[in-house]
């Protein structure tokens, strides 16, 4: 690893830990890189959406076409349009004409929601009523090969899944109150819930936990490893200098919020006498 | 004129938009790819919207001297310098004078915004960014170690937009979602008090499914563990996600319609 790549690690591990000293309370260095991901993330979706977006949608199609006249001499003039309609949008800030905004919303909105209707009832809900209703295995209704509860491809698994999605779903249905059979139903449909929602809960803790784990260990092999290992044919005295300094500006903050503490403390127990 | 036609526009498009779905002729294919890149450049446009938004209220923040008002500043220069790496890239192995020339920029922009926010002294913070823009000007036209890139994705490649998006952007991303993990822990203890049957069911759930991820614990139960935790995944779990996925998609499709006949009218604002 060369200095300046130690220094960019470096610099990740400080936000690193200066986002997780939040985990103590709210503080400059927390403050620090919460301000700088907001800024940097706004300026990076910018580049993306400039690159990947305007260009190759608009500028690209109206490339043939000149400034001078606005590109409506381009072959593929319409696209001049949506740009239009873009800088409509812009109109929003002025209190006078924010009502011009509004055109381009609703051609927004309304090719938007126009899409979604189709799509959300073939990619959402046919699909999984598809993926539902599938032939149950009677044959291996209690495992395949003998007796398992736990086969997730059993005949009862198969049942579990359909008659689950079902009650699940009636549980949601309010428009007919829970009571009698309907009612057993929906309770049947609020258990199948709850252990869905306990399990998809463990498995998101364990996705952090590992990501905790992944941060712990760039802070340990990227940060620390590289600045000890004097193996590297590029380490000199700098690497530990910047090491160093870092570990000075932890300590330095502990060692302030320490005195803070006991200071108050002190004049809290001066004030009681 | 103010309020309907823009309903209009949401009733009419919206209805081409279902029907044209199932039409399947080339025409109704290629007006359906023709609109959707028009909403992304409608939306990229929008995008600008809340770039300067993000830019009022931080200079906002910085005029009246709110609660850490100093920290705008570390948030407008993120947002600068990362607008100026993507457009900027190296042409050969030398950097040139580009340090100097972004340091010029970054000094204007800060001077500009001292003149907005300062009450007093605006003369010598204007003069001091037109030095400062005179100056980057100059690096910018003489200096061929690097150039401008707007309509090619050279920027992209740029080591300093690349070292600002791995060694910023993705470690204090990937860090605040592991902080979750803490946070989800204290909120686990509040929901999963055994109070009854329900709260018992997810807690069962939940503890399984942990477990089965923990190295130390996990063999103690053996292949059972693991077993379990794949049927609850693969049996309750994926019951569940499908009555949620399907209401989802339910909602969506009723939201939809009533936004298309106007019923919903959120987005129109005041006035």
């Amino acid at each position: 690893m060369d200095f300046t790549t130690f220094c960019w690690t470096t610099f990740a591990a400080f936000v690193t830990l200066a986002t997780f000293s939040f985990l103590y309370k709210d503080n400059p260095f927390y403050k620090f890189a919460e301000h700088l991901v907001v800024g940097v993330s706004a300026g990076y979706f910018v580049i993306i959406l400039w690159h990947q977006g305007l260009v190759t949608n608009l500028f690209q199609r109206l490339a043939d076409g000149d400034a001078y006249f606005l590109w409506l001499n381009s072959d593929r003039w319409w696209y001049v349009i949506p740009a239009l309609l873009g800088v409509m949008m812009w109109t929003r800030f002025s209190k006078q004409y924010s009502w011009v905004s509004r055109w381009p919303m609703g051609l927004y909105i309304g090719i938007a929601t126009g899409i979604a209707i189709p799509l959300e009832m073939s990619n959402r809900v046919n699909k999984q009523l598809y993926a539902m209703m599938v032939q149950v295995d009677w044959s291996n209704f209690f495992g395949h090969g003998g007796f398992n509860l736990l086969d997730v491809n059993s005949g009862l698994s198969q049942l579990i899944v359909f008659t689950g999605a079902v009650s699940a779903l009636v549980y949601f249905f309010f428009s007919k109150a829970h009571t009698g059979i309907f009612g057993g139903v929906a309770k049947f449909g609020i258990w199948i819930l709850m252990i869905g929602f306990g399990a998809s809960f463990g498995f998101t803790v364990m996705a952090r936990i590992s990501l905790f784990i992944q941060r712990v260990q760039f802070i340990d092999q990227s940060w620390i490893h590289n600045a000890m290992d004097t193996t590297n044919e590029n380490y000199f005295w700098g690497f530990q200098a910047v090491f160093w300094i870092m570990i000075l500006l932890i300590v330095g903050y502990i060692v302030k919020e320490l005195m803070q503490f006991f200071g108050s403390k002190g004049r809290a127990e001066s004030a009681g006498q | 004129m103010k309020r309907q036609f823009p309903l209009f526009l949401v009733f009419i498009f919206g209805l081409f938009m279902v029907f044209q779905y199932f039409v399947p002729h080339e025409t109704s294919e290629w007006v359906y790819e023709f609109l959707l890149d028009w909403i992304l450049v409608i939306g990229i446009f929008a995008l600008a919207l809340g770039i300067w938004s993000l830019y009022k209220v931080s200079v906002d923040k910085i005029k009246t001297r709110k609660a850490n008002w100093g920290y705008s500043y570390v948030t407008l220069f993120g947002l600068f310098v990362m607008i100026l790496f993507g457009f900027t890239s190296q042409n050969g192995d030398s950097w040139g004078w580009y340090f100097i020339f972004v340091a010029t920029v970054m000094l204007t922009i800060g001077m500009v915004i001292q003149a907005m926010v300062s009450s007093g002294q605006k003369g010598l913070s204007l003069i001091l960014a037109g030095v400062f823009l005179v100056a980057s000007v100059l690096i910018g036209m003489f200096d061929n170690a690097w150039s401008f890139h707007f309509y090619t994705a050279e920027g992209l490649q740029n080591s300093m937009f690349r070292a600002f998006f791995d060694h910023i952007l993705i470690p204090i991303l990937s860090t605040m979602f592991s902080l979750l993990a803490f946070f989800i822990a204290s909120a686990a203890y509040r929901a999963f008090r055994a109070r009854n049957l329900l709260a018992s069911l997810l807690l069962l759930a939940a503890l399984i499914v942990m477990l089965r991820f923990n190295p130390y614990l996990s063999p103690i139960f053996g292949d059972y563990m693991a077993k379990t935790s794949n049927w609850l995944m693969n049996v309750p779990n994926m019951a569940a996600q499908r009555a949620i996925v399907i209401g989802i998609g339910l909602g969506i499709v009723a939201t939809a319609l009533k936004v298309i006949l106007g019923i919903e009218r959120g987005y129109m604002g005041k006035g």
